[in-house]
């Protein structure tokens, strides 16, 4: 397999790992950024921009607490393997779903739910339901260990 | 903050903005003042309000967000556990902690089909090394009589960002606001 990583220049690497979390918030970010790595903010908008092209950038900004602006659960189903994809699809149409994921288990189909409150959320999860034809598992977020401090790189 | 009440507290300001940097800043010189034009307020009200979400925990994370696939990840884990009630907390805690793992939850069993009660994530090249990972996260935390599973994901049909539904094009209540928080970090 081919490391993408490896092509990363050293601006790129640095701007992919080193600015994951506690990004000021000044009036010109992507400025300070570029002072700090010694480059103009052109080229680290530049540079921004093309890894958000390639997609290893998803963005730049907030990342929320799970269930504090909004409710959330993950769901599971269990589904016949020749149904899979068409039932992955319905649920997949719903705004509200927005991670679905196949995994290898009895309990072949994961997604993440995602309403403005604790109604809304039951509202969805019975429409889903409905349309998909399973039984869904839901299983809301009771307590959070996890330390964010965004994805340590390792480079090749 | 209890979860939800800090829902209840958000004015309609504070939703408009969620709304809009949920997908990012814009990448101008100055995104804020970019913002609060499309606001209609100014650059430093929407600084503030932001600071006001960091504050109160609202926001768990504020920087760049990479997507762990497209970087070479292609190993997804969801490693499951079935610890005793009186340690969840503690050893959900030590593996939240470790620099491998980017997810660390507490959620409930469903007996009899799910003995589950801890959900991390573990990202790897590929499954050898989400195995390694996980042996490291064992040995870490003591995890040695601890039953659990891997659930490598096979297929994504979907992995995207917020997205806001006007509410005239749907029964729903209005108001929708639906975020990619961490529990949907790209993944």
């Amino acid at each position: 397999m081919t490391d993408i990583t490896s092509s990363f220049s050293a601006l790129e690497k640095r701007l992919l790992n080193d600015f994951q979390h506690d990004l000021p918030l000044s009036a010109t970010p992507y400025a300070d950024i570029a002072l700090q790595l010694g480059v103009s903010e052109n080229e680290v908008l530049n540079t921004v921009r093309k890894l958000q092209d390639a997609g290893v950038i998803s963005r730049i900004g907030p990342v929320f607490t799970p269930n504090r602006i909004g409710v959330s659960t993950l769901a599971a189903m269990s589904i016949p393997a020749q149904e899979l994809e068409c039932t992955a699809r319905i649920i997949s149409a719903f705004p509200e779903v927005n991670h679905n994921y196949e995994r290898d288990h009895e309990f072949n189909l994961w997604f993440v739910v995602t309403a403005s409150s604790e109604e809304h959320l039951e509202i969805v999860l019975h429409e889903i339901e409905q349309h998909a034809g399973y039984p869904l598992m839901s299983l809301p977020m009771l307590e959070d260990y996890f330390i964010d401090l965004g994805f340590k790189l390792q480079w090749a | 903050m209890e979860p939800n009440k800090l829902l209840a507290q958000l004015t309609a300001e504070d939703r408009a903005l969620i709304r809009i940097v949920q997908h990012g800043l814009p990448l101008v010189s100055r995104p804020y003042a970019d913002i609060a034009e499309r606001l209609s307020t100014t650059e430093q009200d929407v600084i503030r309000r932001l600071q006001k979400l960091i504050n109160n925990g609202a926001i768990k994370r504020y920087g760049v967000v990479v997507r762990h696939r497209e970087l070479g990840y292609r190993a997804n884990g969801m490693v499951v556990w079935n610890i005793p009630d009186d340690s969840v907390s503690r050893l959900g805690s030590c593996i939240g902690k470790l620099s491998c793992v980017t997810l660390s939850y507490r959620r409930p069993r469903r007996l009899p089909d799910w003995p589950y009660n801890l959900f991390t994530m573990v990202h790897g090249r590929n499954r050898a090394e989400v195995r390694q990972k996980v042996g490291e996260i064992i040995e870490s935390c003591g995890l040695q009589n601890i039953d659990h599973t891997i659930l490598f994901s096979t297929r994504r049909f979907k992995q995207r960002g917020a997205s806001y539904t006007p509410p005239e094009n749907t029964n729903r209540p209005a108001g929708t606001i639906r975020l990619e928080t961490a529990a949907g970090t790209d993944s």
